[in-house]
């Protein structure tokens, strides 16, 4: 009965190579914040985005999980990103191409905030 | 003959008001006994019993008139703790249908469906056909707007609707308004009715006497419950601004799937059971998630609103049921007409 659709926004990989060898290029950028993994995850338990501010290297891939009984979306601030509704055990994922914060949050629950930092 | 009948009804009314059980007699009493307190919490467990004890069947009067409260039906929703959320609203169909003073309408205040699925819709569209009252006026909740900001809801329930689906309608001299407050939510917030809707609320309510009774519903609580789990509506307070001069106003919502209550001044604010499943009391659990509690004990959490409007004392009495009072066990949805 469930679906388990995943949601994957498409970026051309080219795109994204070229801007992680951009990036990569760029002196500034402090090696000990630097994550480690390309890929992450935020759990959606208890309406709370886990971990509510996740960090990661550009080119990473993001998946949003809702673990509640209840569904739950997860939309840039900024018009980034948006993912469809949620519901239990569904899951969104987004590949950040670009360094920067990203502000997003639960619409229906708008009480539900969280960022990515991409560095 | 007939006459002297009026006059006693009449004076067991007069009698009754100046018992202090009407309304305003209710806020002195409320403001008497709580100095701080001025909302309860029940989980569930029906509070007004003084209002339904006073305001009998007996006590009709031409103008007089009665609506049933309903929310929160989440069709859709199949979890624990209630697998079957669309028996729990047929027995709250029930439950109105038997009602000995039938109800001249119902309102929805909202979360109709779990996903805003077309085939959630129908399910609900099919149980409600089997209710006795014809006339149901609706509300979405946010459950409501998924995916399609509510265009769907607004086809179906919202026809001749402003904006995201507000309205007003009149009945036997209340004047009663639909508002939304879960259109648009802004990152952080709570509900939020807008400058477009609370303009039109103005002017909606502008000229109309003070002595009009009032009756605002809306999907989220109007007045600020609990913020940390967005239990409110950010811009209210504007709202409420509009009805202060008058001298009766009530505020119906649901969202939060309990009973609670809070009187200030003249305008008297109530939330809903559901009739999908319970939520926890502000702060006591770590989310508003579904409550689960055990299956025998699921229909003395769930229930509907019975609202008596009347004509003396312009006062609306607000009687909350649950679907099976305690004692009797919660079996099924029971007999009654049928939503086939």
């Amino acid at each position: 009965m469930k679906r388990n659709s995943v949601w994957v926004a498409s970026f051309t990989a080219s795109i994204a190579i070229a801007i992680v060898l951009l990036v990569a290029g760029s002196p500034n950028i402090a090696a000990n914040d630097q994550p480690s993994m390309a890929n992450a995850a935020v759990n959606i338990d208890n309406f709370v985005f886990g971990p509510q501010t996740i960090t990661v290297p550009v080119g990473a891939t993001v998946t949003w999980t809702n673990k509640d009984d209840i569904p739950h979306t997860s939309v840039s601030t900024e018009g980034v990103f948006k993912s469809k509704v949620l519901d239990t055990d569904e899951k969104f994922s987004y590949t950040f191409t670009k360094a920067g914060t990203y502000p997003y949050y639960c619409t229906i629950h708008p009480k539900m905030t969280g960022k990515v930092v991409v560095q | 003959m007939k006459d002297k009948n009026k006059d006693l009804i009449d004076q067991k009314l007069h009698d009754l008001n100046n018992d202090g059980v009407d309304r305003r007699g209710f806020l002195k009493c409320m403001a008497w006994a709580g100095t701080g307190l001025v909302w309860t919490m029940s989980g569930g467990i029906p509070t007004s019993r003084a209002f339904a004890k006073t305001y009998g069947k007996n006590a009709a009067k031409s103008g007089d008139f009665s609506f049933v409260q309903i929310s929160d039906s989440h069709i859709g929703f199949n979890k624990p703790a209630n697998p079957d959320v669309t028996a729990t609203l047929q027995t709250a169909i029930n439950k109105i249908n038997a009602m000995p003073q039938k109800p001249d309408f119902i309102i929805h205040t909202g979360d109709l469906s779990q996903l805003s699925k077309p085939s959630e819709f129908d399910t609900l569209d099919q149980v409600l056909k089997g209710a006795s009252a014809k006339q149901i006026y609706f509300v979405p909740g946010e459950h409501d707007m998924l995916s399609d900001n509510g265009e769907q809801f607004l086809q179906r329930y919202g026809k001749g609707t402003k904006g995201s689906g507000w309205y007003s309608f009149d009945q036997k001299g209340v004047h009663f308004v639909g508002l939304v407050n879960v259109a648009n939510l802004k990152a952080g917030g709570m509900g939020s009715l807008g400058n477009e809707q609370l303009e039109w609320l103005e002017k909606d309510l502008k000229g109309r006497s003070a002595s009009t009774p009032i009756v605002l519903f809306a999907h989220i609580p109007l007045w600020t419950i609990y913020p940390d789990w967005g239990w409110g509506t950010d811009d209210s307070e504007q709202a409420l601004s509009y009805v202060k001069r008058f001298g009766s106003v009530t505020v119906l919502n649901g969202h939060i799937h309990q009973i609670m209550q809070k009187v200030e001044g003249k305008v008297s604010f109530h939330t809903a059971m559901s009739t999908a499943f319970p939520q926890p009391a502000p702060g006591t659990a770590p989310s508003a998630g579904p409550m689960k509690v055990p299956a025998d004990q699921l229909q003395r959490v769930l229930g509907i609103t019975d609202v008596n409007y009347l004509v003396s004392g312009r006062s609306l009495a607000v009687v909350d049921s649950p679907l099976a009072d305690s004692g009797s066990s919660a079996s099924g949805s029971g007999s009654g007409s049928g939503g086939r």
